[in-house]
């Protein structure tokens, strides 16, 4: 599903030479998961972008669903994204207005596919979300939020599932019923899953980790406030 | 629920009711003016142009030439004062003049002006019976379509006269009119008015036998308001006034005096044109404003729709549509108070001056100003949108943090 090829990327700040960071290469196939583990300052957040097409790296590919995105133009690039990756935000953002169904057709609607309206319901009914199905987004609790989040991302059936420090401001408890929850749609969608965190109580969790170098004397300045 | 990208544009506007309320009351007021000004104008012209129909001259007392005009040709001022007729026909008969109609009057019945004249008065109109026949004695009257129809009068009805042309306080109760027949609408002003002989007008006036009128008794000295004159010869306009020049009439000419008229108010109408403008241009403005504020605080939820799928084109129009909505609510919006606004000045209008304003059907240039009005709505909704193509969503989804 997703192979990541010799990665390098620069931000082009001031400090140019200091700011190039290169990313271990790895691959996950359909049904797999992975954790991306790294501290901040790491580039986590960056390879995310990489990984979803929303960044150009400066070497190397990312090839997802059998497509490389450096072959694509802009709107494709972002079609194909739309079409094959849900992601999880650390923080989710919604279209304030329209309700948690609508945003739920948000992906069908922007990649251009029929989506199947019962199949949205059906996964709001299954968090526990089948009575705020036409509440608007702004009406949720910061639980119920995520959770809707979780669901936009998965309810495209997409191929590969991103999550952004998706357990990091949780406690114990709800770190475990999210993570659970990830898995659980990423699964049942049959998709690949890659967690990207510096959240250490995940490690236990996966087998597959990917952890990014520490990058000493380059951790400040511009890759600085690219991270959580 | 049908969800694409119009609809959720409407959805977005909708979502931020103050400033969109805002753009689209002002764009309603700026094309609402500009519109009114449109219809009254159409209405002003088809007015005075069905009005003038090939009337070159009015042959009249000697005062305003305006007032001359606006009383005689259009009824809605009073006269300048009576001239004799005999003076008058002997500028019929001159040979720059092809013809003339006599016009007398004085009274009213119900605020309608009773004209004397005769039958080629209607004519010169194409205004044809549509019902009984035309006066034939004194007394008798040939009713406007407008007069019959606001005042409930039929053939055979009769009424008494008010003294003045304005107001129904000295009734000539001895004399009694008849009506014998009633006209087809023309729009033009003979609607609004109540026809019959010249004969009748001097006889309630004068205190003069009808039976001796009728009879054929000649009468001395006997006058008239004004002369509708057409010419023969274009030199007419230029040789009449001199033969004028030591009597007590006067010649004026409708399309000039309509054109005074119209300079005349016409700086007030560039006034109000100016600031309905004005109004426009500040519609456009918020518009703008809306939008670009609108963009500000939704960029993570642009950018987000970019992650799922959204393309900067469907973007970028989906932002230009939000415009479009404010724009094509204000024009319907502003149309909507134009109609509202002329049939408010029409009811004004027909109660003053008995003139029908109740044309609603779009008006010249009223299809460009909606055209204008939607592409430069187009213009302000396309430069803010045009932030969304340019649009670095990982930096901005970065900064969300």
């Amino acid at each position: 599903m997703l192979i990541v090829k010799h990665l390098k990327f620069n931000y082009h700040t001031a400090a140019e030479d200091e700011s190039a960071m290169e990313f271990p290469d790895f691959s996950l196939a359909r049904g797999e998961e992975k954790l991306l583990l790294g501290a901040s300052g790491t580039g986590k957040t960056t390879l995310l972008h990489l990984v979803a097409g929303m960044l150009t790296p400066e070497q190397g590919s990312v090839e997802l669903a059998g497509e490389d995105f450096g072959a694509m133009s802009g709107a494709a690039r972002d079609r194909h994204r739309g079409r094959h990756i849900g992601i999880v935000f650390q923080q989710p953002h919604f279209v304030q207005s329209l309700t948690v169904l609508e945003n739920l057709m948000m992906p069908g609607l922007l990649t251009g596919q029929t989506m199947d309206q019962s199949y949205a319901q059906e996964l709001l009914e299954e968090l526990g979300l089948g009575h705020k199905i036409w509440a608007a987004v702004s009406a949720l609790s910061a639980g119920e939020q995520q959770r809707v989040s979780i669901a936009r991302a998965v309810v495209h059936k997409p191929g590969l599932i991103l999550a952004d420090e998706p357990t990091s401001a949780l406690d114990d408890g709800n770190a475990k019923a999210v993570l659970n929850l990830l898995r659980r749609q990423a699964q049942k969608a049959g998709a690949a899953l890659l967690i990207v965190t510096h959240d250490n109580r995940l490690k236990s969790q996966f087998e597959s980790k990917v952890e990014l170098p520490l990058r000493t004397g380059i951790a400040h300045g511009a890759t600085k406030t690219r991270e959580s | 629920m049908k969800l694409n990208l119009v609809s959720i544009a409407r959805r977005n506007v909708f979502h931020r009711p103050l400033s969109t309320g805002l753009s689209v009351l002002l764009l309603a007021f700026g094309v609402g003016m500009i519109s009114i000004l449109l219809l009254v104008q159409r209405q002003l012209t088809e007015d005075f142009d069905r009005n003038i129909n090939d009337i070159d001259m009015v042959l009249g007392h000697k005062g305003s030439p305006l007032q001359l005009i606006l009383a005689n040709v259009y009824h809605v001022d009073v006269p300048t004062g009576n001239i004799s007729l005999h003076e008058a026909e002997e500028i019929v008969a001159h040979p720059f003049v092809e013809s003339g109609i006599p016009l007398a009057y004085g009274d009213n019945y119900r605020m309608f002006r009773i004209v004397g004249t005769e039958w080629s008065y209607p004519a010169h109109y194409d205004c044809e019976l549509s019902e009984g026949r035309a006066w034939d004695v004194p007394f008798e009257v040939v009713l406007g379509a407008g007069v019959a129809e606001k005042e409930g009068l039929s053939l055979g009805d009769t009424f008494f006269s008010a003294h003045g042309l304005t107001d129904e306080s000295d009734v000539h109760a001895d004399k009694t009119f008849v009506v014998v027949g009633l006209l087809k609408r023309s729009g033009s002003v003979i609607d609004q008015l109540i026809l019959t002989s010249v004969e009748t007008v001097w006889a309630v006036h004068e205190h003069v036998d009808a039976e001796a009128v009728a009879a054929g008794e000649p009468m001395p000295e006997r006058e008239i308001t004004a002369m509708l004159l057409k010419k023969r010869n274009p030199l007419a306009i230029l040789t009449l006034p001199n033969l004028l020049r030591d009597s007590n009439m006067q010649i004026a000419l409708p399309s000039i005096e309509l054109n005074r008229l119209t300079q005349q108010f016409g700086i007030g109408l560039q006034t109000v044109r100016a600031i309905a403008v004005l109004i426009m241009v500040l519609s456009f403005i918020s518009v703008f404003i809306a939008l670009f504020n609108s963009l500000r605080d939704r960029r993570y939820e642009l950018a987000l729709m970019r992650t799922m799928g959204g393309t900067p084109g469907s973007l970028f129009t989906l932002v230009v549509t939000e415009g479009l909505w404010m724009t094509c609510m204000g024009i319907a919006a502003g149309l909507l108070l134009s109609r509202v606004g002329i049939a408010v000045l029409s009811s004004i209008v027909s109660d003053q001056f008995h003139y029908d304003w109740s044309q609603m059907g779009p008006a010249p240039g009223e299809w460009l100003l909606v055209l204008l009005a939607f592409f430069v709505g187009l213009i302000a909704a396309a430069i803010p949108a045009r932030s969304v193509l340019k649009m670095d969503i990982s930096r901005t989804l970065g900064a969300g943090r």
